[in-house]
């Protein structure tokens, strides 16, 4: 069967409004501002680290560009959403593959949505996120 | 390509990300905890001593590969959902596809170079 494109008639601000999507949809804007965030950090991480190639001494120069309390919370936050990013894309892919979402029912009403099968993966997502988040802290701030 | 082979490769790449990022990060910043740390990770005898050593190159180059895929595909994915006409549309592919290639070929230029600075100047 051919699917034809529809219109998105929210753009980004359908990434604001949760909707009847509600919480799930809010880990689906933090996906992608995570991913986007990510995606930026790593363009100028790859032109940083690129000064090992000319030497000792451009690479000390270039770590003493990035260095400093600044530089090391914006690295923590980079940490972070690595964590809910990787840990969110694990239970996207758990999705897709069509687990956890419960088993197929007949449209009988009062309708059910799978949303509510999905809840409890997307709450064990949010606490691992931020059982890592928390020990990169410890290391990051603590242990480091 | 057709955009079910481009999704695959995309989930395909973040695996590869999860495995090899999650071993990045390890090494860098949980080294404490994980009681991986010897000196500074980026001390630059640390530096030199990874670039040295062929698994660190390997990986390096490979999830450069897989990151910037992932990434610019998502970003791609992003983009394509605003509705942009085929020639904006057509802009896009093009204008993500040059820029992840050039950061590419930039980055495996460092990884591969890295070595012999590290030999030649006091690694």
């Amino acid at each position: 069967m051919e699917s034809r494109p529809h219109p998105n008639r929210l753009g980004i601000r359908g990434w604001v409004g949760g909707g009847r999507w509600g919480f799930e949809r809010y880990l689906y804007t933090l996906h992608r501002l995570t991913g986007l965030a990510l995606l930026a950090y790593f363009a100028m991480h790859i032109f940083v680290t690129s000064a090992r190639a000319l030497g000792p001494g451009a690479w000390e120069q270039a770590m003493g560009a990035v260095s400093g309390p600044l530089f090391q919370v914006g690295e923590y936050l980079v940490f972070a959403a690595f964590a809910f990013h990787a840990v969110n894309g694990i239970r996207l892919a758990i999705l897709e593959l069509g687990f956890a979402v419960g088993r197929p029912i007949e449209p009988v009403y009062p309708y059910q949505t799978s949303v509510g099968r999905q809840r409890r993966l997307a709450r064990a997502v949010l606490m691992i996120a931020a059982v890592i988040a928390l020990w990169g802290g410890l290391d990051f701030f603590v242990l480091g | 390509m057709r955009d079910r082979t481009l999704w695959t490769w995309h989930i395909g790449a973040g695996v590869v990300i999860l495995v090899l990022l999650g071993l990045h990060m390890a090494i860098m910043h949980l080294g404490s905890t994980l009681g991986i740390s010897g000196s500074e990770p980026t001390a630059w005898e640390s530096v030199a001593a990874r670039a040295g050593s062929l698994f660190f190159t390997t990986t390096y180059v490979l999830l450069l590969g897989a990151a910037l895929y992932h990434g610019f595909y998502g970003l791609r994915n992003i983009l394509l959902e605003l509705n942009p006409g085929p020639g904006l549309r057509r802009t896009i592919d093009v204008g993500l596809s040059v820029v992840g290639l050039a950061l590419f070929a930039f980055g495996t230029w460092a990884a591969l170079a890295a070595p012999g600075a590290a030999t030649t100047m006091g690694g």
